[in-house]
């Protein structure tokens, strides 16, 4: 049986559980064994992008021991993915557990990556019709590198439409410290995005991140939209196991 | 705390965002030239060969950068044009002073030049009673109101034709009220054409600068470029050190990629290749032609080998017109000489990064600029570069103002951050307490205002995923 270790993310671990519990299961229902370890707290983004390396190294050190086996490491999240696959080599430049932490790397994937690329998995729709729309994470596409899996995985499902934003790839404002750094931007990017997506008449917005997910809710529930977000992994999850 | 006179863009963003005219403005525009540049570029493999070979280009420019200047005054002297080198701006600033006074020159008209407000040139020789006029249209409509560029190649984007209309009906004589664009432009044009007439001076900059054969590239839409560098007697261009290529090859992939991502055009109006003086048995040109090579930090960025890549670059504007940020601030916000993603790395590198600190992190790192960069520069990869050299005094770099947006409090919570996340026992306890009591945590608590001016209060879940894997069995799968 094909094993695999799961990442949950502090952010996902502490606002969106029910997104890690369902990423879990659709791994369990794709017929892989999940390993989740004790211990785990945050990937150390935060302070990398604030210039704080030693501080983020100290914090990625304690993570990447978790992950001993030469399994892959699955995460409901493109960003934290993104800082573990793509940044952490760069972090640990110099370092003397470098070569480690590359090996690391090498086994990280996103959830819906690893469920279209690796496991390329087929599903079975059986909701409700239901409009949708998609916000595209920035780290997800632009660091990791997703090409297209997250909608790939929507198109399997045959009730469900898909009404795309009129600025799909633009930035949600999240960006971590810069919500609180530069509120009043971030504040201007986000009330645009949540603008963008009541326009496509969807009744939920789907992503791959937390981080924007998290954002995104709180703008349309400062001005009482019906329009509600879930992650990507809990509406797939919803929609495809037999309750 | 904020290092001693930093400039904050918080305070400037804030205050443009509450300008819906401005917001609109930019908006539109921005718009317009992600549609046209999106159109020249119909194969998204075509599109990356021509990147890579542009970076490739830029990147081997660079490496060779010492070598190609000196041949390059060497080429350009042998076509007669005299090059001059200036360390700073006050330098370049003195120098073309000195080249105008040698002729008695009271009159300059200027060819758009980036590199010339970075100078403040035009301050400079009206300090000293020469008149500096620019004859680019956009350069034109601010210079009327006394603002600067708000975009590095449309300076007055931030105006839409009624707000000209009105400028130019009040600022130009004899001009009558009008809202037609061909009417405004005649307008200008025929303000203009008097001035190109009457100048004993042009000035303008330089797109590429060709080592080989000592040519001087200029790229152009409306004959104002022509116009200053070959009608009047004298002709100065300034350029910054790094625009230097080794082949007049070499310039047609970056012309193409150039013109394709600033202004979504295969080619510009004009192409200008301006290789020296008027000779003996020729009716025109200028008879001298003089070219200012300006360092003002650049030779320090080029010495750091992550930080070079900020010099590849061919000044299109694409990051700024597919900035989340920039689109909605506009360029006076940035109260930089280079708004956008590349002022995001440029000033501060240029001015300091402690003075400059609030601008580093006034980006999500979306990444949108870099992706479009027509060379690739890692715009979010050295904006994250700086913000560490803003905050730690790294003994091997170079950078300006390194270590002096460090503060005490800053400090204290990035190291608070890593005590608790590096110990999964505290953060246990702290999710747990979190979980239980984060709702109760008011609005207006530091950090949690500065969300909730435009969104809800984030509320934990009741049990963490950690917590609920645990109940799951207590096992680890």
């Amino acid at each position: 049986m094909r094993e695999v270790y799961f990442y949950g993310t502090c952010l996902v671990d502490l606002f969106f559980p029910d997104a890690g519990m369902a990423g879990i299961q659709l791994l369990r229902q794709a017929g892989v064994r999940v390993l989740f370890p004790e211990g785990q707290t945050c990937c150390g983004q935060p302070a990398y992008n604030c210039g704080y390396w030693e501080e983020a190294r100290e914090v990625a050190r304690t993570q990447v021991a978790l992950f001993p086996q030469d399994l892959p490491v699955i995460l409901p999240s493109g960003s934290c993915a993104g800082m573990m696959k793509v940044h952490y080599p760069e972090l640990f430049h110099g370092q003397p557990d470098e070569a480690e932490v590359r090996a690391f790397s090498a086994r990280v994937y996103e959830l819906t990556q690893f469920l279209v690329d690796v496991l390329d998995v087929r599903l079975e729709d059986l909701g409700e019709p239901v409009k949708v729309t998609w916000h595209s994470s920035c780290h997800a596409v632009r660091d990791l590198g997703l090409k297209g899996e997250p909608q790939s995985l929507l198109g399997q499902l045959s009730n469900v439409e898909l009404a795309p934003l009129t600025r799909e790839s633009e930035c949600c404002g999240f960006g971590g410290t810069f919500a609180v750094r530069h509120p009043e931007i971030s504040g201007a990017m986000v009330c645009d995005k949540a603008a963008d997506a009541e326009a496509t008449g969807a009744a939920v917005i789907l992503s791959t991140d937390g981080g924007c997910l998290l954002n995104v809710n709180g703008a349309l529930e400062a001005k009482q939209s019906p329009l509600r977000v879930q992650h990507i992994a809990e509406f797939l999850w919803e929609r495809t196991h037999a309750r | 705390m904020h290092a001693e006179s930093e400039i904050l863009f918080r305070d400037s963003a804030a205050k443009a965002l509450l300008d819906p005219q401005l917001r609109a403005n930019f908006r539109r525009a921005m718009d317009g030239l992600v549609a046209k540049r999106r159109a020249q570029f119909p194969d998204p493999k075509d599109l990356q060969d021509l990147r890579d070979l542009s970076t490739a280009i830029r990147s081997r420019s660079l490496l060779n950068l010492p070598a190609l200047l000196e041949k390059l005054e060497k080429s350009c002297t042998k076509n007669g044009i005299k090059v001059h080198w200036a360390e700073t701006c006050e330098q370049a600033n003195e120098l073309i002073l000195g080249l105008l006074q040698a002729r008695g020159a009271k009159h300059l008209v200027k060819g758009k030049s980036m590199v010339s407000e970075e100078m403040h040139l035009n301050a400079f020789l009206e300090a000293h009673g020469i008149e500096a006029l620019e004859s680019d249209l956009g350069e034109y409509i601010i210079q009327l109101d006394g603002e600067t560029p708000s975009h590095i190649i449309m300076p007055a984007i931030h105006k839409n034709k009624d707000q000209i209309a009105r400028q130019f009906s009040q600022k130009i004589k004899d001009a009558k009220y009008t809202e037609d664009v061909d009417e405004l432009t005649a307008m200008a044009r025929r303000v203009l054409r008097q001035k190109f007439l009457d100048a004993d001076a042009g000035l303008s900059g330089v797109n590429f600068a060709v080592a080989e054969t000592g040519t001087l590239c200029l790229v152009e839409n409306e004959g104002n470029g022509r116009m200053s560098t070959h009608v009047p007697p004298l002709h100065i261009a300034v350029m910054g050190l790094e625009k230097v290529v080794a082949t007049l090859e070499e310039v047609a992939p970056l012309y193409a990629i150039l013109t394709r991502s600033a202004t979504g055009q295969a080619v510009s109006t004009y192409f200008n290749l301006i290789t020296g003086p008027r000779g003996n048995d020729e009716k025109d040109g200028p008879q001298e032609v003089h070219l200012v090579i300006l360092d003002n930090g650049r030779s320090r960025i080029y010495a750091d080998p992550q930080l070079r890549a900020t010099l590849r670059c061919i000044r299109c504007g694409a990051c700024m017109n597919h900035c989340p940020v920039y689109t909605r601030v506009g360029g006076h916000a940035y109260e930089a000489v280079y708004p956008g993603p590349i002022g995001k790395i440029l000033t501060p590198q240029i001015e300091g990064v402690g003075v400059r600190h609030d601008l580093l992190h006034g980006s999500s790192l979306c990444g949108a600029c870099a992706e479009v960069c027509p060379v690739e520069i890692p715009i979010p990869d050295i904006l994250v570069r700086l913000r560490r050299e803003a905050t730690h005094e790294d003994p091997s770099s170079n950078v300006v103002g390194k270590g002096t947006g460090r503060t005490a409090s800053e400090d204290r919570a990035w190291r608070i951050w890593a005590g608790v996340l590096k110990r999964p026992a505290i953060y246990r306890l702290a999710t747990w307490f979190a979980t239980r009591f984060g709702w109760a945590l008011p609005a207006s608590a530091p950090l949690i205002k500065s969300w909730t001016q435009f969104r809800t209060k984030p509320v934990p879940a009741r049990r963490s995923l950690s917590e609920r894997m645990r109940a799951e069995g207590g096992r680890h799968d």
